[in-house]
């Protein structure tokens, strides 16, 4: 409602408005790829977010049913492209507690050691790409790739990758490393606290990024726990779990971290938990690196394993929350049922709580601190 | 409810241009002729011409997958993208001549990866970067990937790799200044 | 380390309760009738001692008789877990009560098991495809498709 004062006479005029439907498409530039969103907006406040996903839908829990068991680990790298590792850990720890494999103990050691520098690698990337979408253009994204071109190089040192590694094999490793991987890995891991305080002093006061961040896109606690979010987004609101600590897998009860935990729930904390967790992997791989004990890099496996008839599901802590395989065998070559349980997808739920209320600039940023990877949304 | 009439109608447009690229388009090879057919005042020119164009290409950014990891890494100071002259990645279709599409392609993505090509203006280049889209990759048989972006768009530099690697990714770029050099102004 | 609760055990508590609705328990998961779903998720939920308010996983497999959805619930205040099921027998139009107004977590997986295997969340506000598009024929991981 407007009044207009001319020559003294208040007269009313009533401006209608309605809500307008902007589609945020499949191809646009926050970096996070094929997303689209349909957002109801009131002038430029959301009022309603629905996500449209499915464009890179690519039918990975049917085709595993018609492969091998190792023939899927291959499939499995590209879920999370960002983080391969860590999906391959979580799929040979499924089959090994299907099957009761044991795995040596130089190759639960090696399995850790390159999950915590694939949590470092993303996390540089999901804090790099944050602050792009927070209009920073491309200089944090720059600096965070300087550092992730090291871990790469370590990672093709190993296994000649550099993005989809196939690595883990079921009951151990696909090879040993090389002599010149531990001296070069001592190295970054006695630089890395240096540049991870550079960015804290680049970054986490500055300005700009408080007032945008601050307060922005609060998940409360309850709403995290009903949302089965999990990851850094469940810790960010206050929730203190953590896999590696609530139900520890392979040898991570022999490790000494602590769990960052936030207290509000906005996307700041989001992007603190993140900073925090680098450091706390960082410690994790000193403490690898010292305690590294010889002996065989992988169990004798047969080439067709055949489990024997149950169900499993295995989880673990992914770089983006809780990353489950579940496996249904019926004592052939092949699994009878491959679901996959994404960490992304099932925090992408409370995406509509967190963004009501904001504005479409804020919209990009609460998405981007969710941190998706659109590979293991729509498998 | 306005959405569901969009998701019908989306719907719709998806099963026809499924059923529209039974068949791949054939690649444009036309610059192959022209260097039979070429006069002198027209060779300087157009050299002149090839040239500045092949060294200002503004890429279009369509990362799907993985592959578009490795983009990003030939475009971040190690492997650095801007000493070719393509420094910016540009967003909007209409600004670009160079798409490089990275990742698998489902039929879902299809009608918009034929829209943005039909809105880049000519003269325009495609790059089909890793196995899923030159072939499909590894997720041939599913149900729901496109065998192979040259169904939907035509291609002109085909890339292997899961995923290349970012040298590689500039070894196809150096492939399309070849072959718009060989080009004839009369094609624009 | 999760604790993961005997099935028997569980099933004991539950037939107190609501008598008739286990179909079947073993040590590993609660296989319950499909009309009492919803008022067993929520006797799971509520109940102190359980407290299951945190669903990690919600899946369907397609056994060739009938088809199987299954539940992982963990509870975070006493770290323990346990796997709940429920079958239905129709093939051409298999019907389940939903859990969204329970636990929201339940909201894309749902959606995602009615588009590729074909079974409806009865009491879902918002039940259509999500990875496939409208128009699409058929339901992919059920064993009979292609």
């Amino acid at each position: 409602m407007l009044d207009i004062r001319c020559g003294g006479i208040i007269s009313e005029m009533a401006i209608r408005t309605e809500p307008f439907i902007l589609n945020i498409g499949p191809q646009h530039p926050s970096t996070h790829g094929v997303f689209r969103m349909r957002v109801t907006l009131d002038g430029e406040v959301v009022v309603d977010v629905e996500p449209v996903i499915g464009y890179l839908h690519r039918g990975i829990e049917k085709l595993g049913e018609t492969r091998t068991y190792t023939q899927i680990i291959p499939l499995t790298d590209r879920l999370d492209y960002v983080a391969s590792m860590t999906n391959n850990f979580a799929y040979v720890l499924a089959v090994e507690k299907l099957a009761s494999i044991e795995v040596p103990e130089r190759a639960e050691y090696l399995r850790i050691i390159m999950a915590e520098m694939m949590r470092i690698a993303n996390h540089l990337m999901a804090i790099g790409f944050f602050l792009n979408d927070l209009g920073a253009m491309m200089t944090p994204v720059l600096y965070m790739w300087r550092e992730r071109e090291k871990l790469l190089d370590l990672f093709e040192m190993v296994c000649g990758q550099r993005l989809t590694y196939n690595y883990m094999r079921i009951g151990g490793v696909s090879h040993d490393i090389p002599e010149e991987f531990l001296p070069a890995l001592k190295r970054f891991v006695a630089e890395m606290p240096g540049f991870i305080d550079e960015y804290d002093r680049l970054l986490s006061q500055n300005e700009v990024l408080l007032a945008r961040t601050k307060g922005v896109g609060i998940l409360p606690k309850d709403t995290a726990i009903n949302t089965a979010a999990s990851g850094p987004v469940l810790r960010a609101s206050d929730v203190k779990w953590d896999i590696r600590r609530a139900d520890p897998y392979s040898i991570y009860d022999r490790f000494d971290f602590e769990i960052p935990v936030g207290t509000v729930g906005d996307c700041y904390d989001r992007y603190w938990v993140r900073m925090q967790e680098m450091r706390q992997s960082v410690r994790i791989l000193e403490q690898a690196i010292a305690q590294l004990p010889e002996g065989e890099a992988c169990a004798k496996v047969p080439q067709l394993l055949r489990p024997p008839v149950g169900e499993v599901y295995g989880h673990i802590e992914a770089p983006k929350g809780e990353l489950g395989f579940h496996l249904v065998s019926d004592n052939s070559i092949a699994p009878y049922r491959f679901h996959i349980r994404a960490p992304t997808l099932i925090n992408m739920t409370a995406l509509k709580d967190m963004a009501i209320g904001w504005k479409v600039a804020d919209l990009i940023i609460i998405f981007g601190s969710i941190d998706v990877c659109l590979g293991e949304i729509d498998r | 409810m306005p959405l569901k009439e969009i998701d019908i109608a989306e719907g719709l447009k998806i099963n026809s241009l499924m059923e529209a690229s039974q068949q791949p388009i054939p690649d444009p090879d036309k610059w192959l002729d022209e260097e039979i057919r070429r006069n002198v005042l027209i060779t300087t020119v157009d050299y002149v011409l090839d040239w500045a164009r092949s060294r200002s290409l503004f890429p279009l950014m369509f990362g799907l997958a993985c592959c578009a990891f490795e983009m990003i890494g030939a475009a971040a100071s190690r492997f650095d993208i801007a000493r070719f002259g393509m420094d910016i990645f540009r967003w909007s279709p209409r600004q670009a001549d160079l798409m490089i599409v990275a990742g698998t392609l489902t039929w879902k993505m299809a009608p918009a990866v034929k829209l943005v090509y039909e809105q880049m203006p000519e003269p325009k280049w495609v790059i089909a970067m890793g196995a899923c889209a030159i072939s499909g990759g590894t997720f041939r048989e599913s149900y729901s990937v496109v065998p192979g972006i040259n169904r939907i768009i035509p291609v002109d530099v085909y890339l292997p790799g899961c995923p290349p690697r970012p040298e590689g990714l500039l070894h196809g770029i150096r492939k399309i200044h070849e072959k718009i050099i060989r080009e004839s102004i009369r094609k624009a | 380390m999760t604790k993961a609760l005997n099935g028997e055990e569980v099933a004991k508590k539950i037939t107190k309760k609501f008598p008739g609705s286990i179909a079947a328990a073993d040590k590993a998961a609660v296989v319950v009738t499909r009309k009492s779903l919803y008022q067993v998720a929520e006797f799971l939920k509520n109940t102190p001692k359980l407290d299951f308010d945190y669903l990690t996983n919600l899946t369907a497999v397609d056994y060739t008789d009938y088809f199987e959805v299954v539940y992982h619930l963990i509870s975070l205040k006493h770290n323990h877990s346990v796997v709940l099921k429920a079958r239905c027998y129709d093939r051409d139009k298999p019907a389940v009560p939903s859990v969204v107004s329970l636990w929201r977590a339940a909201d894309f997986q749902e959606r995602e098991a009615y588009d590729l295997m074909g079974i409806i969340f009865e009491g879902h506000p918002n039940l259509k495809r999500l990875l496939l598009w409208e128009g699409f024929v058929g339901h992919p991981l059920r064993r009979d498709y292609l």
